[in-house]
């Protein structure tokens, strides 16, 4: 019988490792969107000193690949410096498992892309980085590009979704068009705030959905 | 729970009646000579009788004449033939506008805007949120130019049955033909063709325990279509190619042990699946019609919010219990279903959709063990899912 999957994959995707949260993550970072299917999240637990991922911790949205390679990710990064995380490769990821079905390699692409986001993120927060540029709208739009909106699948930016980006004195505040009691809304906003909070000079990060006027 | 395999798709293709194979044998063993005419030698003839007795059996269940049955390779090649037959017996006419559905079957979307490129004007008419044709955004589109309405009767995916009655009435005032694609439905939602005012409809053997391959196009007498398979004076001159005895003997076979007392058991299954997810289980939300007597008997659709119906499907699979997915994951192209889609609902909605479909095969205990593990594993997926809240 040929399945698509490897055995390594159903195995991973039957018992997947390091599931769950970590409460007091350094660093957090979701890639992709429900809307899309596949969806991943990571929190890791950095060691200030050593610069080594102690603990990383996965949650996944979609099919077994998505699972799989979200859970191999978080494998073959712990105990990793993050210097060293950021140089794994989908590839590496694809070929840990067994290899990936041609239609799913964009899964182990998402898992590397938010173990990338996550180290990004903890370098702002922690200073760690190399050139310290001000956030402007670039940075802004440059980091929500990957966000999606839940109604159409489409990136955010690109369909008017995101009506307003105001920054003022380290404050950003992000007016999207689609109602506060939609299912995701509270997800687009944590995934908003999830982007452009660890970024070095911004204080705080607010979005505002249609029916809601005010700061939350 | 003792392992079992359950087959909940019913819908895509279903398990051959052991006595429908057992009358095809006799066409494969003893009378299997290429259907003849009548001054013809005696094997040739036996075989004509087989087709012939099956022709009468199908005609019947939808009160139409011998004549007007025309035997395909299956539901495909008959929504080919009943577009395109009618676009080519039609091409000098000044009707130019061909209207679908947005929840067709492929092969109906695609015959549609293969003909689009030929130079007719495609229209797509939308349906509401649980799959009902839009009958005034129907009326608009059927106007003096229309040539063809093809509207499916129970939708394959969502279950949603369309009242042919009323649509044909629509299309006919306009002086339009009307097809529907019963494949779904056939013999499950009974249809009279004279009296609903059908013009061509699609019927399909492997829906019904019957052989997969052989399917039928219901053409009145009064509508004249061109043939799209040359080769031959098969089928009234409508399909070249030597027929598929055993298949259309084994179709007719068939009809024959069809059941309504098989149609109320699995209505009381499918009921029953759907009470027990409805009240085991949180965030389940049904796709397609709410009024269950406007639903094909075997079919429930149902999404499981904040999980991927991939996931679902494999976790299933490796536990015995075949179903499909409306998820863009499970699709060969990676795109989640056109019908979910086409009824306003999210992609989210189509990716966690799971569709469950019943046979007379399906037993009680197959229903109780289906709604065990399928509250595992919605349990088990959603403790993974970043979308679920934490408690």
């Amino acid at each position: 019988m040929s399945f698509p999957y490897s055995e390594k994959v159903m195995e991973y995707f039957s018992h997947p490792k390091n599931v769950g949260e970590i409460e007091d993550a350094d660093a957090v970072a979701t890639e992709g969107s429900p809307a899309c299917g596949d969806m991943v999240k990571l929190y890791l637990k950095i060691n200030p000193e050593t610069k080594s991922i102690e603990d990383i911790k996965f949650k996944s949205y979609g099919c077994a690949s998505n699972i799989a390679t979200a859970s191999i990710i978080t494998e073959l990064s712990k105990n990793k410096t993050i210097e060293e995380a950021k140089k794994l490769t989908w590839k590496k990821a694809s070929e840990t498992l067994g290899g990936l079905p041609p239609a799913k390699v964009h899964c182990a692409v998402l898992a590397v892309d938010a173990l990338r986001t996550a180290i990004e993120n903890y370098e702002h927060k922690m200073g760690l980085l190399k050139e310290k540029k001000s956030t402007d709208t670039n940075i802004i739009e440059k980091r929500l590009k990957r966000v999606i909106n839940p109604l159409t699948g489409l990136e955010v930016l690109k369909v008017n979704f995101v009506k307003k980006i105001d920054l003022d004195d380290g404050i950003i505040t992000i007016t999207v068009n689609l109602d506060s009691d939609h299912p995701f809304a509270n997800n687009i906003r944590e995934e908003i705030v999830e982007r452009l909070e660890p970024l070095w000079d911004i204080k705080k990060v607010y979005v505002i959905f249609n029916d809601e006027n005010e700061r939350h | 729970m003792e392992k079992r395999n359950v087959y909940l798709d019913n819908n895509a293709t279903t398990r051959t009646d052991e006595r429908v194979v057992e009358h095809m044998n006799h066409y494969h063993l003893n009378d299997y000579a290429v259907a003849s005419s009548q001054f013809s030698h005696t094997p040739g003839i036996k075989a004509k009788d087989g087709i012939e007795k099956a022709r009468q059996i199908i005609a019947e269940k939808i009160s139409a004449l011998n004549n007007e049955i025309v035997f395909t390779s299956g539901s495909a090649e008959s929504n080919n033939l009943a577009l395109k037959g009618i676009a080519l017996a039609n091409r000098a006419a000044k009707r130019n506008r061909i209207v679908v559905s947005k929840i067709e079957h492929f092969s109906v979307l695609d015959s549609a805007k293969r003909l689009g490129k030929e130079g007719y004007d495609i229209a797509f008419v939308d349906v509401d949120g649980e799959g009902f044709i839009d009958i005034d955004h129907l009326k608009n589109l059927v106007n003096d130019e229309t040539l063809l309405v093809s509207i499916i009767h129970g939708n394959h995916e969502i279950g949603t049955v369309q009242d042919l009655h009323s649509i044909s009435e629509i299309v006919h005032k306009k002086g339009a033909y009307f097809h529907t694609d019963a494949t779904y439905s056939f013999l499950q939602i009974p249809v009279d063709v004279k009296k609903y005012g059908i013009d061509l409809m699609t019927v399909s053997s492997d829906k019904i325990h019957g052989p997969k391959g052989v399917g039928a196009l219901y053409v009145s007498e009064d509508v004249i279509i061109e043939k799209i398979t040359d080769g031959g004076f098969q089928e009234f001159n409508l399909r070249g190619g030597t027929e598929n005895v055993s298949g259309i003997a084994g179709f007719g076979k068939a009809c024959e042990i069809f059941s309504e007392e098989d149609v109320e058991r699995i209505k009381y299954l499918r009921n029953d699946l759907y009470e027990q997810f409805k009240s085991g289980l949180k965030g389940v939300q049904l796709n397609g019609s709410s009024d269950f007597s406007r639903r094909i008997p075997n079919n429930l659709n149902l999404s499981f919010d904040y999980i991927e119906g991939e996931s679902v499907v494999l976790h299933l699979d490796m536990r015995g219990i075949s179903v499909i997915t409306g998820s863009a994951c499970f699709s060969r192209a990676l795109q989640a279903s056109h019908i979910l889609l086409a009824m306003g609902f999210s992609h989210e909605r189509a990716h966690g959709s799971i569709r469950f479909s019943p046979s007379k095969y399906t037993l009680k205990e197959d229903i109780d063990y289906t709604v065990h593990h399928v509250k595992e594993v919605v349990t088990k997926l959603r403790k993974l899912s970043p979308l679920v809240e934490q408690q």
